[in-house]
């Protein structure tokens, strides 16, 4: 992310309105309306690419005010270390509040129970994440989801309503016209909201570009090890051993997206750059998804499930 | 049509479909995806698969837009569904919009963003109560373009007379609406005619495929960017969103803003330009103040334009808050109390005249009573029905509102942010109703 003002063309409308101004614009008008129809907002920041292009929005939102937001990762502890130095260096670099709460806690009091231990925990997320809504009191939670990325996300509004059980019922959504949110909520109640809702993964990537956003090092290719299962790579770590008759190999591999390590699978690629990956983006012939996650893949509905449940 | 150059036009198109149930949007939208290779590998297979297990031999593109568990129980659409896809001309973003007409609100949802309308009918059935009442409502939310994809064009004998015939129906029933403009396009969803390729059939049209058409419309941006007739410019609003305060300690980082103090005026410029030294007048106080300081996150800027998300700084310390709207003086619209609208009633629960309601409109949100209900508009014959006592679900009504306080309003037809408003129950938080600014906007 950047923090020098670069030089930049005086207007926007004269060298034409971009794709990626005409979104950029409403995301920092749903942020703006965020901060104020809403008290006590955490803005949901992991260290992955979708939630640093929103808090670079909310940089360019509130500037030259500080992002109003407090940062509350949802940590997972089955962390990739490259993000976790990354999140936390964005984080003292701003000045921001982080607030971090992990699924390991929620394990370890007895308010997530594993029916596996090396399960992956990105579906436990969802306790941890209304355990932290009621401590601190968050009215409202702003995700980086996007609608490009799975269909039960295509279906949901901006700002989305949970009830005081944190769940989604899609059946019944607000109505959301015009750029006319409505963030009311009584207490214990909560509004999830996405400003990046109408992004897809190429405008992410160019809009990196353009903003010269920082990000981890695994989004771009490197070296490691991965053994292959099904049509996925799985990187070789710690808590992703090998398995018994599994060949490992070295590959030039990137991360599409960065989650729960156990489920978080990278793509081969050279493309080292923004430039490559933008230009990767835009052949890919797999959807991010499909590529990337595993635990997505066994259920058509897993995420609507999820979601009901009171996931982001 | 192809008057402005494509380059010329905004890079992102907004638009929706509609129409009666079975006229084949969910396979029209396949088609555009799948032919403008909108679609990954990994979607094809998925879509493969789920044909396959259906016992088709070939793919059935309408499968792609299945969304919800409960959807797919029902095998209908509930909710909008938002898609994306790109050509080298554009970025395009759909909004797959439901049918049915219960839920209408999901329909106008997805309706009050687009910049176009893609409307089907079935060359079999010709226009429906849903394709009437569809249209209204793409127009009663201000789409300004209309396309009526004629589709199925593949299962009628003669097809260049049941398109003619059609078009003319269609023609006589939108004029009434007032869309800048309504465009007629035969095509076949399932065999991809006229979609993206023009296909073999249907030789003796020679129009736009419909793609070509999305890819040169002009936007609302666009239409914003361009003079009004006359040459005229759009005159100023700008809605303020968000008063900032900076004072050193919540300033970011190597801003250049960490000493002294800042306050500005967040916003979106609804219509106009903003260029400095500027004279605004803020509203409803009435108070005027030149524009000190636009400024964004790449520094400040001489003027900005509509769309465009910036901080004003006046000259002087006026009492302004959000929801209030600067406008220029010489165009500025009057502060009213007493607004005329169009309803369309979206709740389970009816109206209770009676009960105040919360309003917001622009930035700003206010308690308003129903005044009165002129009348209820039948939108299969857009005949006016008088003096309903409540509204219902899908009821599109004329009504006078007394706001609580004063709120600068235009008609929806000159301006879009300012002249729309929803309606909130302050007893469930639920978005009950939303309406546009009448012509006769000033009570
Ligand atoms: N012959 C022919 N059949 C078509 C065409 N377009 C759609 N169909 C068929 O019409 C039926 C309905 O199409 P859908 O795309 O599911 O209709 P829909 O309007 O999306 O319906 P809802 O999703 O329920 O609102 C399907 O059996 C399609 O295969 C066409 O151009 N020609």
């Amino acid at each position: 992310m950047l923090t020098a003002i670069e030089a930049k063309p005086a207007s926007r409308t004269q060298r034409g309105w971009s794709h990626l101004d005409a979104l950029e614009a409403e995301s920092i008008f749903i942020l703006r309306e965020i901060a104020a129809e809403c008290r006590n907002v955490a803005l949901l920041f992991s260290g992955g690419k979708d939630s640093a292009v929103v808090l670079r929005l909310a940089e360019r939102a509130f500037f030259p005010e500080r992002v109003p937001f407090t940062l509350l990762h949802v940590d997972t502890e089955h962390n990739f270390p490259e993000v976790i130095e990354f999140r936390d260096r964005v984080v003292r670099d701003r000045g921001l509040r982080l607030v971090v709460r992990s699924v390991g806690e929620s394990i370890r009091n007895g308010r997530v129970r594993l029916r596996t231990p090396d399960e992956p925990r990105n579906p436990h997320q969802s306790v941890t994440l209304l355990d932290a809504i009621a401590e601190f009191g968050f009215e409202a939670c702003i995700g980086g989801a996007r609608r490009d990325e799975e269909k039960a996300r295509a279906k949901e509004r901006v700002f989305s309503f949970r009830d005081e059980f944190g769940q989604w019922d899609p059946k019944n959504q607000r109505p959301e016209l015009w750029s006319l949110y409505n963030g009311r909520v009584r207490p214990g109640e909560n509004i999830r909201a996405f400003p990046i809702s109408n992004w897809t993964e190429l405008d992410v990537w160019q809009y990196v570009r353009r903003e010269r956003i920082e990000l981890p090092s695994i989004y771009f290719a490197h070296e490691r090890e991965v053994v292959r299962r099904g049509s996925a790579l799985v990187p070789v770590t710690g808590l992703t051993p090998a398995r018994e008759g599994e060949r490992v190999e070295r590959l030039s591999v990137r991360f599409r997206t960065v989650g729960d390590i156990t489920c978080t699978a990278p793509v081969a690629s050279y493309a080292g750059t923004v430039d490559e990956i933008v230009r990767e983006t835009e052949r890919a012939r797999i959807t991010e998804r499909g590529a990337t996650r595993l635990d997505d893949q066994t259920n058509d509905a897993a995420m609507e499930l999820r979601k009901k449940e009171g996931y982001f | 049509m192809r008057a402005i150059a494509p380059a010329a036009r905004a890079g992102l198109l907004r638009f929706v479909t509609a129409g009666s149930v079975d006229d084949g949007k969910s396979t029209l939208i396949g088609r555009l995806l799948f032919d403008s290779k909108g679609l990954q590998a990994d979607q094809i297979t998925a879509l493969e698969a789920a044909s396959r297990r259906r016992g088709l031999t070939e793919v059935d593109l309408s499968l792609l837009t299945d969304g919800l568990l409960a959807e797919r129980e029902q095998g209908i659409t509930i909710d909008v569904a938002y898609r994306y896809f790109a050509t080298p001309a554009r970025k395009f973003i759909i909004g797959d919009s439901p049918g049915h007409a219960q839920y209408t609100r999901n329909m106008v949802t997805a309706a009050s963003t687009a910049d176009v309308a893609v409307l089907l009918v079935d060359a079999r059935q010709g226009l429906q109560p849903q394709t009437r009442r569809h249209a209204y409502l793409a127009r009663w939310v201000g789409i300004p373009r209309m396309v009526l994809a004629v589709n199925k064009m593949d299962l009628v004998v003669d097809a260049r007379e049941a398109f003619e015939r059609i078009r003319a129906q269609f023609h006589r029933f939108a004029t009434g609406l007032g869309f800048a403009e309504v465009h007629e396009i035969p095509v076949s969803a399932l065999r991809g005619d006229m979609v993206v390729s023009r296909g073999e059939a249907l030789g003796w049209y020679d129009g736009l495929t419909l793609l070509e058409y999305l890819e040169t419309a002009p936007t609302r941006h666009d239409d914003l960017a361009r003079s009004r007739p006359g040459g005229q410019s759009r005159p100023l609003r700008f809605p303020v969103q968000r008063v900032v305060r900076v004072a050193g300690g919540n300033a970011q980082p190597d801003s250049g803003f960490e000493y002294g103090e800042f306050r500005g005026y967040q916003g979106t410029i609804a219509s106009g330009e903003a260029a400095l030294g500027d004279e605004i007048v803020a509203l409803p106080a009435g108070t005027r103040a030149r524009i000190a300081q636009i400024l964004t996150a790449d520094g400040e800027l001489a003027h900005a334009s509509a769309d465009m998300a910036v901080t004003l700084r006046l000259d002087t310390q006026i009492d302004v808050s959000r929801g209030d709207l600067f406008a220029a003086p010489e165009t500025a619209p009057e502060a009213t109390q007493d607004i005329d609208a169009e309803v369309c009633w979206f709740d389970a629960e009816p109206l209770v005249a009676s009960r105040p309601y919360l309003i917001k409109q622009g930035c700003a949100t206010v308690r308003a009573r129903f005044a009165s209900l002129a009348h209820r508009i039948d939108v299969d014959s857009l005949r006016l029905v008088d003096g309903p006592d409540t509204l219902h679900m899908n009821d599109i009504a004329h009504v006078q509102l007394r706001t609580q306080r004063p709120l600068a309003v235009d008609p929806y037809e000159s301006n879009r942010v300012t002249g729309a408003f929803i309606v909130i129950d302050e007893a469930t938080n639920r978005t009950v109703a939303a309406g546009t600014v009448g012509r006769g906007a000033q009570g």
